[in-house]
Order: structure tokens, then sequence, then C-alpha cells
């Protein structure tokens, strides 16, 4: 979209200095301020900017922290609480990175969903879908590993747990789990090397984010409708429509992360944690993070062995696939309408997955007993339905309804109708 | 040498299965207990405007010094902290050279004991951590320090969505009061093994290693405040409370100018931004 026609003229002597040797803020003004995006936004596409934001918060945080966190299992759940009493402000930046984490994923499920409800994955978009996947994948990996770095009970069982999963993979799973490990058990190298991937990750979700935002300025942004931008009135200027609105949203998810930070630090935490790990005292129950629940909740569904599957393996699979499939989500869909708006069947089926997954990770809570195993297994099912069968069937089956001509009448037709529609009436 | 190392592998791989296993066998105790859930009681720290009530702090130290100490270490906090409780910097020092804490080597390569100072740790009752098992049927008192944190009973759905909202941060001293408020007659619906004590608040089962620890009329106030298990119970939770989260107050009033900020801001982006877009739509 923005190669090929710059519209960029630097004013100043010094600015055209620049642009004949290193065009840099030529780069800048085509990418965030000539940058044409569709006029009809609301305020679900503002999340990527706040997930850049996040992502710049967590890493800030987290060098200050690791100015005084150490990472041996001798002195690191004390380091923690050196920075929580003695180091100043440690507190708060300590409990900004805790929270961060979870507002960060908060922010990412949200994404997710609206790429989901909008269909921005679809042709030709593909390639951004699949790095936002890795991105996610990413994060996952960095949040379980920071998670390790405090050395509470639930930092030490969830990294036995989890790293355990690795066992169940035939013939290299064992060698795998050693190699995570750094030996036979969760101990110093562990955390050495966790500590180590922690602080690497993240500059390797932001070179992620470099190509994920390349291509989306490739290709574009989708919009609510679903249709392509045909025309100059279909869009306006990323400065400074989208750059307000994105700031005005950043600035309440910033008023709900700071509600988090100074009044429930720990709600989001478990009371396990502030008790320095001990290998021979197992926690009555073990957690992952909430944001980690719902795949928790799948992985223990699979109670029941599948022919030469044993049930742990059948588990750990079924947990993997239910990220993996993300990856597919472009080819499954087959419907010729991308956004949901205009496919009743499909918003139903959406919105049902979302509830599906919040159960999931109510579920993930819950001991794996009793009627909570058949209740997983029915949202493990839903769960993999719905991309498996309903997104490929129902895009053969469902009529959509009439799309507009273009994103200006659609915008155009909501206006004369009076009554603010909720598509537009955020925007 | 390669045996040995298999046969701890062996092990190990035993004990990850466990942590595997243990979520689905202990599951069905962790449903049972505890018997009781506590009570909320009114706390001075609650809310976004809670603040410690330096009074009552000072009993949960003398409490805590007179009763608790003898068996629970405070590792994480040092004399020079009591100053949060209202103390002078004399009376800091005055507190600490009651103490006594290794030091050393001197000169002679020799450890010594001496006086402690403000900027030393509060020492800890016992040794280390096997002189305190053996010390107590084999069940080392828990560090004091993050207790406060460390323990809560699960609210279970929906109280949890509702703790959002009317920020209910106090589950730790909740269960402290409950717990050191609670004991009680067994019924004799649950085995209560030998030398332990039956409690309906105890999380783990229905009774604990610790009997009764305090009495009333156990510590003396001066300041005129009855001297009942039930207030000894309070100090104590909330002492324990400001031991495992001392920038509290600080914390909660950063938090007030922080979101006055926010929303006054969000407030003028909002009208920024409806008056930028004001010519599109």
């Amino acid at each position: 979209m923005s190669a090929g026609h710059s519209t960029y003229t630097p004013k100043t002597g010094l600015g055209r200095w620049m642009d004949a040797r290193l065009p840099l803020p030529r780069l800048v003004y085509d990418s965030f301020v000539a940058y044409p995006v569709p006029r009809n936004l609301n305020y679900a596409y503002t999340f990527g900017g706040i997930l850049s934001l996040m992502l710049v918060a967590q890493i800030v945080t987290g060098i200050v922290l690791a100015m005084h966190y150490a990472a041996s299992t001798e002195v690191a759940f004390n380091s923690v609480e050196k920075i929580m009493r003695d180091v100043n402000s440690g507190w708060l930046i300590r409990y900004l990175h805790s929270n961060g984490a979870s507002m960060f994923f908060i922010a990412v499920y949200v994404h997710i969903f609206r790429g989901l409800y909008y269909g921005s994955y679809k042709a030709p978009r593909e390639m951004l879908w699949i790095l936002g996947c890795i991105i996610y994948l990413l994060m996952m990996a960095t949040a379980f590993m920071g998670y390790v770095l405090p050395w509470g009970q639930m930092s030490f069982w969830g990294a036995t747990v989890i790293t355990g999963f690795f066992t169940a993979i035939p013939l290299v799973g064992e060698w795998i789990q050693q190699l995570l490990l750094g030996g036979f058990a969760v101990d110093n190298p562990t955390l050495n090397r966790f500590f180590s991937l922690h602080y690497l990750l993240p500059f390797m979700i932001a070179g992620v984010v470099v190509l994920h935002v390349w291509a989306l300025h490739v290709t574009g942004q989708t919009n609510p409708t679903g249709i392509e931008v045909k025309q100059k009135t279909d869009t306006v200027a990323f400065t400074p429509y989208a750059t307000i609105k994105d700031a005005f949203a950043m600035i309440v998810f910033l008023a709900v992360f700071a509600y988090f930070v100074f009044y429930i630090p720990n709600f989001l935490g478990h009371p396990d944690n502030y008790i320095e790990a001990d290998a021979l005292k197992t926690p009555a129950h073990i957690v992952p993070e909430w944001y980690f629940l719902p795949f928790y909740a799948v992985l223990r569904a699979i109670t029941f062995n599948i022919g030469p599957i044993d049930s742990k393996l059948g588990g750990v699979l079924a947990m993997f696939g239910a990220i993996a499939v993300l990856f597919v989500v472009p080819w499954l869909d087959t419907s010729k309408v991308r956004s949901a708006v205009y496919r009743p069947w499909f918003k139903l089926f959406f919105w049902l997955f979302v509830v599906n997954a919040i159960f999931l990770g109510w579920l993930g809570s819950r001991p794996a007993e009793g009627v909570y195993v058949a209740m997983a297994q029915a949202a493990t099912l839903y769960y993999f339905a719905f991309f498996l069968v309903i997104m490929p069937v129902l895009g053969l089956i469902e009529t959509p309804r009439k799309l507009p001509n273009s994103i200006t009448e659609a915008v155009l037709e909501k206006k004369s109708a009076g009554a603010p529609a909720t598509e537009q009436a955020k925007g | 040498m390669r045996k040995g190392i298999f046969a701890m592998k062996n092990v190990l791989h035993g004990l990850a299965a466990l942590g595997l296993g243990l979520t689905v066998a202990t599951a069905a105790n962790a449903a049972e207990f505890p018997i009781k859930k506590p009570v909320e009681q009114d706390w001075s720290f609650a809310g976004p405007f809670g603040t410690y009530d330096k009074g009552q702090l000072q009993r949960g130290f003398k409490v805590y010094r007179e009763v608790c100490a003898a068996c629970h270490s405070l590792d994480l906090v040092a004399f020079r902290n009591f100053e949060d409780l209202g103390y002078l910097d004399a009376q800091v020092r005055a507190i600490a050279a009651e103490y006594e804490v290794e030091d050393g080597p001197d000169d002679a390569g020799d450890m010594f004991m001496r006086a402690a100072t403000p900027s030393d740790h509060f020492p800890s009752p016992f040794a280390n951590p096997q002189q305190a098992a053996a010390s107590n049927n084999g069940a080392a008192p828990p560090d004091f320090s993050l207790i406060a944190k460390a323990r809560a009973v699960e609210r279970g759905f929906p109280t949890f969505v509702f703790d959002v909202f009317t920020q209910y941060a106090e589950a730790g001293p909740d269960y402290i009061y409950a717990l050191l408020t609670g004991y009680g007659q067994d019924p004799g619906e649950h085995a209560v093994p030998e030398g332990t004590y039956y409690n309906p608040y105890f999380l783990g089962s229905a009774s604990l290693a610790m009997a009764e620890p305090i009495s009333d009329g156990q510590v003396t106030y001066d300041d005129g405040s009855p001297e009942t298990v039930d207030q000894y119970a309070r100090d104590i939770s909330a002492f324990l409370m400001w031991a495992a989260e001392p920038h509290l107050e600080a914390r909660k009033s950063t938090g007030f100018t922080v979101m006055i900020f926010l929303v006054l801001f969000a407030g003028l982006v909002y009208l920024t931004k409806r008056k930028v877009w004001s010519a599109v739509h």
C-alpha cells in the first residue's frame, strides 16, 4: 500500500540530505502518517497498537528488574523480595511487569478474537495471520519462563509439570525434556536457561512484530465490513485519525492496567508463589497462569487412549493441536465473505466459541475429576469442531447477507439509518 | 556410576509424573478443605484509600515478639523497617539492641554474637529448617514474612469476579484471623491425627500441627485495647499484612494520583479525537 507512491517531501535542507542517504523519516512518514486506513475501523482494531505498547512496557520494566534479579535457586526468591521491599519503586516495577504479562494476554486475546470475527486471516492476509500466531506462541513461551523466575512454589511445580509434557513425545521426548531442564529435574540450570531465554524471546517477538506490521502495510488493514478499500473516500490518513483513536484506547487500557497494579496486584497471581520453591513439597493444586488455563483444560480432557496413543500423549497432542490449528485457519474457512457482520450463522458460532473458550479457562482452574472432566471433553470437542467442521462447512452452505458496494457506502448507509449502528457508533 | 544415574533418572521421572498426577490425585482433598471459609473482616488497609493503623501494627508486632517469634521467623523484615510502624530511629535502635545476631568472622577467624543494629534482619528462632522441624514434631513453622500473601482460601465463582470491583485483597489477613480464632471442639467428622489440633479454617486438612497459640490476657497492651484472642488475632493479621506488603500505602496513594491523571488524560484525548474525526463523520 505504502510502497511505490510515497508522498513524503522533506522540507528542510537536513531533511533532503538525510532522505538521499537513509530515508528513515520517509519510511516513518509513509508508515505512520500518510498510511491510509479504512475509515470505519472500530475500537476492536486498536489492540494492535495496545500490544505494541505492552511489549515495550514489558521490555522496559523487565530490563530494570533484570538489574536487580539474581538467577540462582539460592537467592532468586529473595532477590525478587528485595526488589519488592528495598529497591526504589521496585514494588511498582515488579507489579507492572507481573500484571503487564496478564494485560498483554488480555490484549492479544481481544486482538485474535477480533481477527477471527472479521475474517482478518483470509487472503491475501495469510502471512499476516501466521506471523501473529508465531508471536502468540513466542509470548506463551516467554510468559511461562518468566513465571518460573521468582522461584516460588507455582514457578517450580508449573515448570515441572509443563516440561513433563515433553516426555510424552515418543523417542525424543526425554531428550527434549532434559535439554529444557539442563538436567533431570527443575533446578539451577533450568532457572539459568529460562532467565536467559526470557530475556531473549521478547526481542525475537519484537522482530516478528516488525514482519507482522510489514505484512500489514503490504495488504492494508481489513475493516468491519470485510470489503477491500476501493476508493480514496474509503480511507483516512493514519495520522491524525488512527493515531488519536489508538491513543485514546491505549489510555483507557492503561487505566485498567493501573487499576490492577495499584489496587489488586495479586488478584491474577497465585498465593503459593509467595512460598519459596520446595522440591519436596507439592502444592495441593498445580495450576498455570490464567492465560494458559483453556489449554490446560484441553490437556486434561483427554483421559482415554486412542489406538496406540495413550491418554498422556493424546492430551499433549490435543493441547499443542489447539494452538497449531490456528495456523491453518486461513485455509479452513471456505467462506467467500470475510466479515462475520454479514454471516449470521458464523456470528452465532463465533460467540459460542468465545463463551466456550472462557468456559474452558474456568474448567482449567477446576480439579480434573467427576463432572468437570465430561464438561472439559465437551468444550474441547466444540473448540476443535469450530475450526475443523464449522469453519469449512459453514462457508459452503451459509447464505451471507447482502454486502455493501464499498466501505463508504456502508458508512453512509449507517448514517442515513439514523440510529448509530453498533459497528460504527464506536468509531 | 551409570547405574546410579539411571536410578536417579527414574526417581526424578517419577517425581515429574507425580507432579502431573498429583493435580488429579489431591483434587479430591483440596475441594474438601478448608471446612469453613473465613469471614471477611474490616481492615484499615482495605479499599482504595486504605492505610495501616500504626497503633495496631505496634500491637501486632508485640504479639509477634512475645508469642509467634518463639517458633516463626520473619526473615525478610529488617529492624530498620519498623520505622514504618511509627517508631523513632532511637526506638528502632533500642528494639534491635534487644536481639543478638551472629557476625564474623573476626580477625581471629571466629564467628561472634553482637547486639543487632537497624540494618540487621530479624533473627530466626532456629538455626536452620531442620532444627525448626525437629523441635516441632517434624513440621517446620513457616516463615512469617510473606504469609499474609501466601495464604488464601479460594473465593470461587462468581465471588472472584466481584472481587475485581470491590478490590478485595485481604484474603490473607482474613484467613489468619479466622485460623487463630477458629480452634474449637472437634465434631469428630474428620480424622484428626495424634499431635494435631482441629481447626475448621485450616487450608490443608481438618487439623494442624500448631496448638491454639494464644489465649486471652497473654500479651499486655499499654494503649487500652482489649487483651482478647479476637483483638490479638486482628492485630497480628494486620502486622503480617504489613510485613508482606510494606509499601501498600505508597501503592494505593500513588495509584489514586495515577488513576486521576489517566481519567483526565483519557477525557482530553477523547475530546481531541471527537474534534479530529468530526470532519470525517
